[in-house]
């Protein structure tokens, strides 16, 4: 290939596939490279929650903006709005569902605090051990499994360029911009966007920038599928349960319990020490699921830096380098930070601020 | 957290599958004085091959393999293993202090080393009308010959391809039931190509000469290179229709033939059961000679993992003859690794020249590529989620190259079999469409559980304030 590209984004997310789909409208000539299949790393594993309750309250615009996308995209990527209660058991949690809900709501979200009597009569399945739930309307799921499928589409559509099964193995600076090598193969970009989630570090590192990026790996799990259990998505004040019921009878259950692996090592593994609590937890809060089977459990990696904000915007003295991730809530937030990153790399002004990747993380 | 403080045994070595090749291992392993545990799902050890007959039927004459199940089983009762049977492991996990973590049900389990032997799995490529009431896989067949000896149907239609069409049509006949016809997309010479190594094992190739001898004697027809093109019947089997196909096996343009039967075995061969091995993180290769997808081992069967080893049909379809002998040098090779202690390397000869004859068998197993074309557009390749090749085709050509892409797409292969019975007519549409090799289509993501499990059978009732919440996410 003796094409050079304007940009090269690396990682075909919907981080990477919605900003390249932004760049190449803006007329820049696209490509994306991508380790695996596109959409099948953290976007197509992950449990698919769309919920401003579980938002991080300074990321809140930006989840309500996010919000509206996913309705866009609609039934391509399996969008529900269903709204989604988040629960509390104990005083402990119901003080911490207050606090933060309150905050959430002042926020921008459309939250509000429901009695036990509308959550029974909405949830009869729910366990009656609820002392205090949230409600937000706004909130849904998507499916994950067609983030795939939905952005192969779409970057066919808008004429990007794509590799798949590529893992970069080496990123040289020359007079033309940079030469992204994966063995067999060399790509050859005026400019660089990195957004390869739980592998950014890596790549950075590649062309000499030390991001401060952990890993997070979190856990899912799907049973077979079931009578109908549940209408609305669900939560928990700890943030350590999510549980919805897709179309389909499926119930996935989440809630970032903690599994194990590396990105270098593969996918991550379950780790039953995390898996079994998670699993109790969603049979406490949802008893009619002791008796449903678990068909599957698996993890995907989260990147996060230590303040938990997103990195997002150039690179210091990289004039060429951007950065697109560790964004909390990443799911929720993608197709529309994307945008902005797309914007930004083009010169315009972004509708809202970026998150300057090379800020001070203490 | 109460769950894992529990005490648990840790045990040497754990045996995942009580065959021929794992309860052998099992036997070899505690004969040299390691603690070991040998787990398998069924109900006694034997495996497939060995299995036991139900008690019902304990007064029936015993056949070979019968015969040599008992022996198997009392040479265990009168060993140091300790077995548990009705096992369901679903999940493995490698510790960090390099030992092992199982679980089954929910007991958890530990081992310093473990030994995957889980034998071989069916593989059917669908054909038109495969979902109907009365059809069985040839594996299915020899279990209901074996545990409970009867048979499928009043008339019944045994095809495929590999020894085991064979096998289970002068099961039927030896069993008074009625063959209306045999149905081998293998023809003639292919099994005179087999016949050189087999007679390595002059029992062996003498027994598949006598089931065929047999057929012939009992005037069943037996169509040579013919597949099943479709089986029809309204709600059960009431016939099928067969038709010849070239030397690839792909359908030929020639005129189908019609026969009335009430059931249908038919299968295409076995392929190891790897879905332990992956789970546990080995690495694995595709080898068509040795039936599929293998985890890549030594001579002992040492994965690329430590501590963790594969014997028997699971390692690659080598076959009964030599499956103990693979399970007791998997077991020395446990045993050199954790005790330093070496073992006499003589055994590998025996097994070399053991091994030509598995690989003779498996050769006439080995699917070829034009089987593909007996999946028609609207045959469900995927039962559990009812997925057509249609969809699956759509999802190929829209750029959806790996299996779990396709999976992600279509659903195909996300019901409670886990994929265990599509995977393979995935694998053989995608070839057919992509031109790639099956190396490079790969497999997809393997994943706990093993099998589906309850909730409720994994976990115990909790009490809600124990339960180990970490810190709560950032605000």
């Amino acid at each position: 290939m003796n094409v050079i590209f304007d940009i090269a984004v690396i990682g075909g997310g919907n981080m990477g596939c919605g900003a390249a789909i932004r760049l190449a409208e803006g007329g820049m000539r696209t490509i994306i490279l991508e380790q695996g299949d596109i959409g099948q790393g953290a976007s197509g594993v992950n449990a698919g929650t769309l919920s401003l309750q579980i938002k991080r309250v300074k990321l809140m615009p930006y989840a309500i903006k996010g919000h509206e996308e996913w309705q866009n995209m609609g039934a391509e990527v399996g969008f529900h709005k269903t709204g989604g209660y988040t629960l509390a058991f104990n005083d402990r949690e119901a003080e911490l569902l207050y606090e933060r809900m309150t905050l959430k709501k002042e926020a921008g979200a459309n939250i509000s605090f429901v009695s036990d009597k509308e959550l029974i009569e909405k949830e009869p399945a729910l366990a009656r051990k609820v002392v205090a739930a949230s409600y937000c309307g706004d909130d849904g799921y998507a499916n994950s499994l067609l983030s795939g499928q939905y952005y192969r589409k779409k970057i066919k559509q808008s004429g990007i360029s794509f590799l798949e099964k590529f893992k970069v193995i080496q990123i040289r600076e020359n007079s033309d911009g940079f030469e992204i090598s994966s063995g067999g193969q060399t790509v050859v970009a005026k400019r660089l966007l990195l957004a390869c989630g739980g592998w950014m570090k890596d790549i950075a590192a590649m062309i000499g920038a030390d991001l401060p990026i952990n890993a997070r790996i979190n856990t899912v799990s799907v049973t077979e599928r079931a009578p109908r259990l549940l209408n609305s998505i669900i939560g928990h004040a700890t943030g350590l349960l999510t549980m919805k019921q897709k179309e389909n009878g499926t119930v996935l259950i989440g809630g970032g319990w903690q599994g194990k692996g590396t990105p270098e090592q593969g996918r991550g593994n379950v780790s039953l020490e995390t898996l079994i609590p998670n699993l109790q937890l969603a049979k406490f809060a949802l008893p009619k699921l002791s008796k449903i089977r678990i068909v599957r459990s698996w993890t995907g990696f989260e990147a996060n830096v230590p303040d938990f904000y997103p990195l997002a915007g150039r690179l210091a003295n990289k004039e060429n380098v951007f950065v697109l991730g560790c964004v909390r809530g990443g799911y929720t937030i993608g197709p529309y930070i994307s945008k902005l990153m797309g914007d930004y790399i083009l010169g315009r002004q972004p509708e809202m601020p970026l998150f300057d990747p090379s800020r001070d993380f203490k | 957290m109460d769950l894992l403080l529990k005490e648990r045994t840790m045990y040497d070595v754990i045996v995942l599958g009580a065959g021929p090749a794992g309860a052998n291992a099992a036997l070899e392993a505690a004969d040299n004085g390691l603690k070991t545990l040998l787990l398998d799902e069924q109900k006694v050890a034997g495996g497939q091959v060995w299995r036991a007959k139900s008690k019902s039927i304990l007064k029936a004459p015993s056949t070979e393999a019968s015969e040599k199940g008992d022996e198997l089983r009392t040479k265990i009762n009168q060993s140091a293993i300790e077995v548990k049977f009705n096992s369901r492991v679903w999940h493995i996990e490698k510790q960090d202090d390099d030992t092992w973590l199982m679980a089954s049900d929910a007991e958890q389990l530990t081992a310093k080393a473990l030994i995957i032997a889980t034998g071989s799995q069916e593989r059917i490529i669908p054909t038109q009308g495969w979902t109907l009431p009365g059809v069985i896989g040839l594996g299915g067949a020899t279990v209901l010959f074996k545990e409970h000896m009867m048979v499928p149907g009043r008339r019944t239609v045994v095809a495929g391809n590999g020894p085991l069409v064979f096998l289970v049509a002068s099961e039927i006949i030896r069993l008074k039931g009625t063959v209306a016809a045999v149905v081998s997309l293998n023809n003639r010479i292919d099994w005179l190509k087999a016949l050189p190594s087999m007679l390595s094992n002059p029992s062996l190739a003498w027994q598949g000469f006598k089931w065929i001898f047999k057929l012939y004697k009992m005037r069943v027809p037996v169509f040579w290179q013919h597949g099943i093109n479709k089986i029809e019947g309204k709600e059960k089997v009431e016939g099928v229709t067969v038709i010849k196909v070239d030397h690839n096996w792909h359908k030929s343009d020639q005129a189908e033939q019609y026969i009335p039967a009430e059931s249908v075995c038919y299968g295409h061969g076995l392929m190891p059961a790897i879905e332990a091995t992956r789970l546990a993180g080995a690495d694995h290769h595709y080898d068509e000679l040795l039936g599929g997808w293998v985890p890549t081992i030594d001579k002992y069967g040492r994965t690329s993992v430590s501590n963790l080893y594969a014997c028997g049909d699971n390692a690659g379809i080598l076959g009964v003859s030599v499956a103990p002998m693979r399970g007791r040098m998997a077991a020395l090779a446990v045993l050199e690794d954790l005790t330093g202690k070496k073992h006499n390397k003589k055994d590998l000869k025996i097994f070399d020249k053991a091994k030509k004859i598995g690989l003779a068998a498996t050769a006439l197993s080995i699917p070829r590529s034009g089987l593909q074309s007996f999946i028609t557009k609207d045959t469900e390749v995927c039962r559990c989620e009812c997925i057509s090749r249609r969809e699956i085709e759509h999802e190929i050509k829209t750029g959806a190259l790996s299996p779990n892409a396709v999976k992600s797409g279509t659903r195909c292969g996300m019901g409670p079999c886990g994929g265990r019975y599509c995977s393979e007519s995935l694998a053989l549409i995608t070839q057919h469409i992509s031109k790639k090799t099956r190396s490079e289509i790969g497999l997809s993501t393997a994943r706990s559980p093993l099998r589906p499990v309850a909730l409720d059978d994994i976990s115990n009732e909790i009490d809600y304030d124990k339960l180990p919440i970490p810190g709560v996410s950032p605000l």
